[in-house]
């Protein structure tokens, strides 16, 4: 098995996925040639041409909309917004089309598209080169968004959600890219979308978390448990629909609790996974449900020292695992 | 009869014919709608009156086996031309389970039938358009030799996403027809305070594509564009924006008052034009159409309309629990 | 043959009324079905409104120029087709398979004790081994400890209440100051019936113009018809002949003369009742309960003695019924069982007033310039000054106090 980098691994989806169904094609800014910008379409417009490589115009709603387009003739596109901040001009045509093509239309016609952004702050990208835009999509029953916080979970999902039949974002940690190495198979193999997953087994504290937040509560897990401490880690890895019955257990096995993402903290995802919690697990909690989070600021401001303030890191994550650990 | 205009253009008797058929069986329905609109039977109608001749005109000029519609929400006459029934229209009126479209999901006027080949349609406008751009891009990948038909009102071109797919669509010179139904009013707003440009079709330049301003009222001028660019397409000659000027011949929908903004002499004057009448002097002019030959068509339309409104009227509505189902693949 | 109704259609989303500007028909006109047959206006559209049916119009119901609601009667229609497909149209058989519920488990819900049942527990030093549950399964509410708190321990008793529900409910809006509590203090949760009168009480007295006006009244020939009857009437009926009761029927039959006073505020429009329902007030340790003596104008003086009777029965051990409580149309309120000669009632929304009866005080009066001893009775009224004017309300207490200062053994008769 190769030890491979995160991007690395998404590139090697998107290569077998391709080379498996010639119904898979790769369109955005940047794809072809390039590579994108940030390389995760390298040596693919060399192996499969313009065609199935395509460059668009520099417009995210066409991207969007064609692309809807063809999955509803029946090929499987995966369109790749460069980040995920411009995505905001194809959200009509994700949330008023692709989430609700099959609903409207009473399963007559379906979406398979697969939606590809780099999100989140990964070092002096400035308010819009570094945005979490999960939470805006996380109300829209049609759309499935798939967050992998490793490189096999970013294969594996990936090339689920290129054969899932209905739309789904697929979300990619910018700072994971080649942060994150990790083994992953030559081999075919998917991951279930709308499961999460147990990273880490442990019985004093439950941290529930996804994306770039999982690196950082392994990591801070290694030093709580030469404290005395065992970090139970579940891994949301599809953030919408939530994974209900993981979510509970999990909440469920040490009775403490704390949420951890990198979005600012009013409305985002970890809000529905503390509802849940307060739902289902009254007679289990030994402590308050914790929330660490950003600031509710809009992005991440440019100045190295306002940026490093404002970003998640390993250490913001061992410090609340520590003060709930010790409730 | 070798030389009238419809056999020049290729269309037989029986086509020019069922042209007509077409177009009143939209018109007739689109009456019936109001009349159960304004009996409290149905919530809503939005009309496709007075828009019937671009609609059936550019329908029969595409290959209506395999090519594939984008329609916007006043399509009555091009979603009948595909395939759609007069019942199915009814149905979906009444928003019953039956309803093709989306058995009681949607609102009328939302197009979608799969087996037809006719993309579900939404309320935001013009998203349709990169759809239409989507499907041309597929079929040319799988090398199919499709062509898309979309269509929209003239409001809808100043939409971001009209210009992001005809450019698209341009850039890589996909089979599809883009048919504005330039009635001139986007609701109440009139076509000189929507566009600064003379007309619509003067965009085309700008996608690096053909426009053309045809006159939508006469149902073989429409044929006749919307072929041509047809067989353009067909030779890999890339897309066509086709501007048809038409007229509105009713409020922009059953909650709407158009006295508000139009006057009396206005509406009145566009009946010199309908294109249902237009087709209707033609017939008689070369011959295929007489008195009792018309009657007997519109009795049997009439008969068809009574029967679908009484079925869709007494069919029944999908369960309340219905509203649960296909949110994602079951 | 077939009647049918064709009413007011909806034309257009948001619309809730139209205008009939011009029917197109009259009555006896045939009609095919789609023919119109009137002009509607609405605040969205004006349209002709199109015959559902095929028939003959028998009645128009809503003259032209009249706006009424959607789906309001317009006009009848008699038929020709017998076989009406009538719009009873079922839902189709569901066919996807729900998702099955899954059942809480039942038996483990009676120790499973929520963060603030054991805080309280506790503070209070609650064993919860002791207490029923009331919530599902079993489960110790918060409330139940509350209540164990305030009351003790209680023996098992879980009797559903009769205690009617309130007829409407408003927010409390008074702001909640958070008033601490010292040493000794007893905190009293406000629940149940004091928590109804609570809201109703606040509606009444936020909602409605209270006016306020009192008489005096010469009561005493009613004394002693009534204390020569007293003795004999309890032996007899087993209830008492209370003044109350006379008082009771005064009002009752005053206001049959008055029925400005027998009514209600709708918001746009003051109706008047026909029928006049008594409510009055029995009180119940902390509860409230306003029963109503129904047809109270209808009753004699027995009658209405023997309403109270019951009915104050029934309140105190709480077996009011919905019934019991439902209806009124004014409310008398017997202030004088507690010696009080002077009070401000709150009306009892949404009747147009109250009526206070104090107590009856043996005072000296003038009459033909000399002192007499006389039984004298103050009534006090609280009106809705929207309903109801000072002039009105003035003659309806005169007439009150004319039908009671004539109240004696000629001309009353209590059977």
């Amino acid at each position: 098995m190769a030890v491979m980098t995160y991007i690395q691994a998404i590139t090697m989806a998107l290569r077998e996925e391709m080379e498996r169904d010639h119904k898979v094609f790769v369109l955005g800014e940047d794809v072809g040639h390039k590579g994108g910008v940030f390389r995760a379409t390298e040596g693919l417009y060399e192996q499969f041409g313009e065609e199935r490589v395509l460059d668009t115009p520099l417009a995210e709603s066409a991207i969007a909309g064609v692309g809807i387009g063809a999955a509803m003739y029946g090929l499987r596109p995966v369109a790749e917004m460069q980040f995920a901040d411009f995505i905001m001009p194809a959200v009509n045509q994700i949330v008023s089309e692709a989430s609700r093509i099959r609903y409207r239309s009473n399963n007559d016609w379906n979406c398979p598209i697969t939606i590809r952004a780099p999100y989140g702050g990964s070092g002096h990208g400035g308010l819009y080169h570094s945005q979490n835009v999960e939470a805006l999509f996380a109300n829209q029953p049609g759309l499935k968004i798939v967050i992998p916080s490793t490189p096999y979970d970013a294969k594996g999902l990936l090339k689920a959600a290129i054969r899932d039949n209905d739309p789904v974002l697929y979300f990619e940690h910018k700072k994971s890219y080649r942060l994150l190495k990790g083994e992953v198979p030559e081999d075919d193999y998917v991951l279930p979308i709308g499961k999460a997953d147990v990273k880490r087994e442990g019985n004093d504290i439950t941290v529930i978390t996804y994306g770039i937040g999982v690196p950082y509560a392994l990591q801070a897990a290694e030093q709580l448990e030469k404290e005395g401490y065992d970090a139970h880690i579940l891994d949301l890895r599809t953030v919408y629909p939530l994974d209900q019955e993981a979510i509970i257990e999990a909440a469920k096995k040490t009775g403490k609790v704390l949420l951890v993402t990198d979005d600012n903290k009013e409305g985002s995802i970890i809000g529905e996974v503390a509802a849940i919690i307060g739902e289902h697990c009254l007679f289990d909690l030994d402590a308050p449900i914790k929330r660490l989070a950003s600031p509710d600021v809009p992005a991440i401001p440019y100045a190295p020292l306002m940026e490093k303030y404002y970003m998640l890191n390993a250490d913001k994550v061992e410090e609340a695992m520590r003060e709930l650990a010790e409730f | 009869m070798g030389d009238t205009r419809h056999a020049l253009l290729g269309l037989s008797d029986e086509d020019v014919i069922e042209m007509y058929r077409t177009m009143l069986t939209a018109r007739k329905v689109d009456e019936r709608l109001w009349i159960l609109n304004r009996a409290g039977k149905i919530p809503f109608v939005v009309s496709c009156q007075g828009q019937e001749g671009a609609q059936v005109g550019a329908a029969f000029a595409m290959d209506r086996e395999k090519d594939y519609l984008a329609p916007y929400y006043r399509d009555v006459g091009m979603v009948l031309a595909f395939g759609m029934t007069t019942k199915e229209i009814l149905l979906s009126a009444f928003a019953k389970q039956e309803d093709p479209n989306s058995a009681g999901r949607q609102m009328p006027g939302h197009f979608g039938q799969k087996k037809n080949r006719i993309l579900t349609g939404s309320s935001p406008v013009t998203t349709q358009v990169p759809h239409a751009v989507g499907v041309a891009l597929a079929g040319k990948m799988e090398k199919k030799n499709i062509v898309t038909l979309t269509a929209l009102g003239e409001g809808s071109t100043n939409q971001g996403d009209f210009h992001e797919a005809l450019n698209f669509a341009g850039v890589h010179k996909l089979p599809v027809i883009t048919l504005v139904e330039n009635n001139q009013y986007a609701i109440s707003v009139p076509a000189h305070k929507q566009v600064a440009c003379e007309r619509i079709s003067d965009r085309a330049i700008g996608y690096g594509m053909k426009g053309l301003t045809i006159d939508g009222n006469d149902p073989l001028a429409v044929y006749e564009a919307v072929k041509e660019a047809h067989d353009r397409a067909m030779n890999g000659e890339g897309p066509t924006l086709i501007e048809a000027m038409v007229h509105r011949m009713t409020a922009h929908s059953s909650d709407d008052n158009h006295l508000l903004y139009r006057d009396k002499q206005e509406i009145e004057d566009m009946k010199k034009t309908d294109p249902v009448v237009v087709m209707t002097d033609y017939l008689y002019e070369v011959g295929l159409l007489t008195e009792e030959t018309e009657e007997s068509i519109k009795q049997e339309i009439d008969e068809a309309i009574n029967e679908a409104t009484d079925y869709a009227d007494a069919a029944p509505y999908a369960a309340p629990e219905a509203a649960l189902d296909y949110v994602y693949e079951q | 043959m077939a009647r049918e109704e064709i009413t007011m259609p909806k034309l257009g989303e948001s619309v809730v009324e139209g205008t009939i500007n011009t029917w197109l028909i009259a009555e006896g006109d045939h009609v095919n079905k789609y023919d119109p047959i009137a002009e509607v206006t609405t605040d969205k559209v004006n349209a002709e409104i199109p015959s559902s049916f095929t028939g003959t119009i028998t009645d128009i119901v809503v003259n032209e120029g009249e706006t009424v609601e959607i789906d309001t009667l317009i006009c009848y229609i008699e038929t020709e087709e017998s076989d009406q497909t009538e719009e009873t149209v079922e839902p189709a058989e569901q066919t996807t398979n729900e998702a099955s519920h899954k059942e809480t488990d039942v038996s483990s819900m009676k120790k499973r004790y929520s963060p603030a049942v054991l805080r309280l527990a506790q503070e209070h030093q609650i064993n919860l081994e002791q207490l029923v549950g009331t919530g599902k399964f079993g489960r110790i509410t918060r409330k139940d400890v509350e209540q164990a708190i305030q009351h003790g321990v209680p023996e098992v008793s879980t009797e559903p209440s009769t205690t009617p529900a309130p007829s409407s409910k408003i927010e409390n809006r008074s702001a909640q100051t958070q008033q601490r509590t010292s040493t000794g203090d007893i905190e009293i949760p406000v629940t149940g019936v004091r928590k109804v009168v609570a809201e109703h009480m606040v509606q009444a007295k936020q909602e409605i113009p209270h006016a306020w006006m009192m008489v005096e009244v010469d009561v005493t020939d009613l004394v002693n018809y009534r204390d020569s009857l007293k003795k004999q009437f309890k032996e007899r009926e087993g209830y008492n002949l209370t003044y109350f009761a006379f008082f009771a029927k005064a009002v009752a039959q005053a206001l049959k003369e008055f029925p400005e006073m027998n009514s209600v505020w709708a918001g746009d429009k003051i109706i008047q009742r026909k029928d006049v329902h008594l409510s009055f007030a029995v009180a119940k340790e902390q509860d409230l309960f306003v029963p109503v003596i129904q047809h109270a104008d209808e009753k004699t003086v027995k009658g209405i003695a023997r309403e109270i009777h019951l009915l104050s029965e029934k309140a105190r051990n709480g077996k009011l019924t919905t019934a019991d409580i439902e209806g009124g149309t004014f409310t008398v309120n017997n202030t004088g069982s507690f010696g009080s000669v002077q009070s401000m009632g709150i009306i009892n929304h949404p009747q147009a007033a109250i009526l206070q009866v104090e107590s009856i005080v043996k005072k000296p009066v003038i009459i033909n310039d000399m002192f007499a001893a006389r039984h004298m009775v103050n009534l006090c009224l609280s009106l809705d000054h929207r309903i109801l004017d000072g002039l009105i309300c003035g003659r309806f207490m005169a007439r009150v106090k004319e039908i009671l200062e004539n109240v004696n053994e000629e001309t009353a008769n209590v059977f």
